[in-house]
C-alpha cells in the first residue's frame, strides 16, 4: 500500500485555543477513511489542512510523497484534493453547470465545451443533470450538496475530502446525499470523510480514525472500532451515538 | 403666480445654456461614477485580497505597502472638500498635463468617487459568505480568479444600492466643480442669475432640475436593481427558455 496522506505530529492553535496537539495518521491510496469524534476535536481542521485551507503551526503533512510546505503551485494542488463543505458553498452568482465548470476552465484551463461535457457527466452521477441552468438558491439543501459533489468530481481529484457533508441538511435529505457518496466508494478513489453519521461510517469506511482533544486516539478498522473500542473515550462516544 | 411667470420667462430666455449645463453635469456625474466604480473595484479588490500563506515575503510586504497607500488615498479624498481637490489638482498639475478644466474636473470627480467606491466595494466583499471564497480556492481558483468570477459579481450585487447612491450624490456634488469654470448646471445658473439679478427664481429652477435629474437617476437605478435581484432569486422567471423551466420544475427531488 502506498501512502497518499501522512500527518506527522501536527500542531495547530487558533489563538489560545489548541485545536491539534500532535496529530499522527496515514491514509493509503484508495482507502475510505472516516474521521470521527465529538465537535471541536480537530477533525474538520485536519481535513481542511489537507486542502491547505488551514495552515499547520508545526509538524508535517505529506501528500503524495511531498510535504505541503514544498508545494509551488497551490492552485493546481488544490484541484487534486477537492473538497465538499458542510454549508455546500455553491457559488451563488452562477448556475449549476457553471458551478461545476468554472474551476475546470479557470484553474485547469479546459475549454468550455469539454468542461461542460465533464460537468454534465458528473451531474448525471449525482442525479442533477436536469437542473443545469438552475441558480443555486432555488435548490434544496440535498440538491445543493449533490451539485457540490459533482463540482468536486468534475476536477477529477486524486483525493476526495468531505467536511460533514450532511450536517446542515434536513433529516429527510441526509440519505439522498449519503447514497451519492456511497456510490462513489466503488470508484477506487481515496476518500476522507468527516461525519457524524455513525451508521454511514460503519458501512462505507475501510478505516476509522477517532479523534479527541486534538489527538488521534483510535485508528482501526470499522469492525474493531464499533464492536470493540479500546479507549474509554471512544466507548462513551459510541454509547451516545445511535448505531444499529 | 408672479413667481412662476418669472421662472418660466427665465427658462425661455436661457434654455440653451441650461440644457448645456445639464449635459455637462450629466456627462461629468455619469462618467465620474463609472470611472470611480472601476477605481473602487481595483482599490477595494486589492485591499480585500488575503495573500496565501506560501507567498514569498516580498509579496506580503508589497501588499502591506499597497494597502497602506490605498488607505491613505481613501482618507485624503474622503477627508477633504472636493472643491479644494479640484482647485489644487487643476492648478498644480496644469503645467505637467496641460489639461483642460473639464478633464481636470472629471479626473478629480472620478478619483474622489473612487475613494468612496473603494470602501463600498470592500464592505460589499466583506459581506460575502467566507465559504464562497473558500470553496473557490479549494477547487483551485487563484486569488485573482476568485475575485473576478465569484467575489466581484456578488459584491457588486450586494453593494448596488450604495453604488447607485454615488451617482445621485455626484449629480449634485459635481456642482462644486464650477470653481474650475466648467459650464455645468451650477455654473450656468450662476451666470444667468448674475445677469438677470433674479437669484431666488433662477436657483429655484436649478433646484427643480437637480431634483428631476436625481429622481430619474434613482428610478433607473431601481429598475436595474430589481432586474439584478430578480434574475438572481427567482428561477422560473429567469429560466432562459421554456425547456429549462419545465426541467427545473419537473425534476423530482428523488
Amino acid at each position: 500500500m502506498n501512502k497518499v496522506i501522512e500527518f506527522k505530529n501536527v500542531y495547530k492553535s487558533f489563538g489560545s485555543l489548541k485545536v491539534l496537539q500532535g496529530v499522527d495518521f496515514e491514509i493509503n491510496k484508495g482507502e475510505i477513511v472516516c474521521l470521527l469524534g465529538s465537535s471541536g476535536c480537530g477533525k474538520s481542521t485536519s481535513l481542511r489542512m489537507i486542502n491547505l485551507l488551514e495552515q499547520k503551526d508545526s509538524g508535517d503533512i505529506i501528500v503524495e510523497g511531498k510535504s505541503v510546505d514544498e508545494i509551488k503551485d497551490i492552485n493546481q494542488y488544490r484541484a487534486k484534493v477537492a473538497m465538499v463543505f458542510q454549508q455546500f458553498n455553491l457559488f451563488k452568482n452562477l448556475d449549476v453547470l457553471s458551478n461545476c465548470t468554472i474551476a475546470l476552465r479557470k484553474a485547469l484551463k479546459i475549454n468550455k465545451k469539454e468542461a461542460e461535457e465533464i460537468a454534465i457527466n458528473n451531474l448525471k452521477k449525482v442525479g442533477m443533470e436536469n437542473f443545469i441552468h438552475a441558480k443555486s438558491d432555488t435548490l434544496s439543501g440535498g440538491q445543493k450538496q449533490r451539485v457540490a459533489i459533482a463540482r468536486m468530481l468534475s476536477l477529477n481529484p486524486d483525493i476526495l475530502l468531505f467536511d460533514e457533508p450532511t450536517s446542515a441538511l434536513d433529516p429527510e435529505m441526509v440519505n439522498e446525499v449519503l447514497n451519492v457518496i456511497k456510490s462513489l466508494t466503488h470508484e477506487n478513489r481515496t476518500m476522507v470523510i468527516v461525519t457524524h453519521e455513525m451508521n454511514f461510517a460503519k458501512e462505507v469506511a475501510n478505516r476509522i480514525i477517532f479523534m479527541d482533544q486534538g489527538k488521534v486516539i483510535e485508528n482501526c478498522s470499522p469492525e474493531e472500532f464499533f464492536t470493540n473500542p479500546k479507549t474509554e473515550r471512544a466507548k462513551a462516544f459510541l454509547a451516545n451515538s445511535n448505531i444499529h | 403666480m408672479e413667481f412662476i411667470k418669472l421662472c418660466i420667462s427665465i427658462v425661455k430666455k436661457n434654455y440653451l445654456s441650461i440644457l448645456l449645463g445639464i449635459r455637462t453635469t450629466l456627462v461629468l456625474s455619469i462618467l465620474g461614477t463609472l470611472f470611480g466604480f472601476v477605481i473602487g473595484l481595483f482599490v477595494g479588490g486589492i485591499r480585500a485580497i488575503k495573500l496565501d500563506f506560501n507567498e514569498p515575503l516580498y509579496k506580503k510586504r508589497l501588499k502591506r505597502l499597497i494597502d497602506y497607500i490605498g488607505k491613505l488615498y481613501i482618507d485624503i479624498f474622503r477627508g477633504t472638500p472636493m472643491m479644494i481637490q479640484a482647485l489644487f489638482f487643476y492648478y498644480s498639475l496644469r503645467s505637467l498635463f496641460n489639461w483642460t478644466p473639464l478633464v481636470a474636473a472629471l479626473t478629480v470627480l472620478s478619483v474622489n468617487t473612487g475613494a468612496y467606491m473603494s470602501e463600498i466595494i470592500r464592505s460589499g466583499i466583506n459581506s460575502i459568505d467566507k465559504g464562497q471564497i473558500e470553496a473557490a480556492r479549494s477547487c483551485g481558483l487563484s486569488n485573482i480568479q476568485t475575485m473576478f468570477n465569484i467575489v466581484f459579481p456578488q459584491a457588486v450585487l450586494n453593494a448596488f444600492p450604495s453604488i447607485g447612491n454615488e451617482l445621485i450624490v455626484n449629480i449634485k456634488d459635481s456642482s462644486v466643480l464650477m470653481v474650475l469654470s466648467i459650464t455645468e448646471l451650477m455654473f450656468e445658473t450662476k451666470s444667468i442669475a448674475g445677469s438677470n439679478y433674479r437669484l431666488v427664481e433662477t436657483y429655484f429652477i436649478t433646484a427643480l432640475i437637480y431634483l428631476f435629474l436625481t429622481g430619474v437617476a434613482s428610478y433607473v437605478l431601481n429598475i436595474i436593481e430589481k432586474r439584478m435581484t430578480h434574475s438572481k432569486t427567482s428561477l422560473p422567471q429567469s429560466a432562459t427558455n421554456f425547456e429549462n423551466l419545465v426541467l427545473a420544475k419537473g425534476g423530482s427531488d428523488e
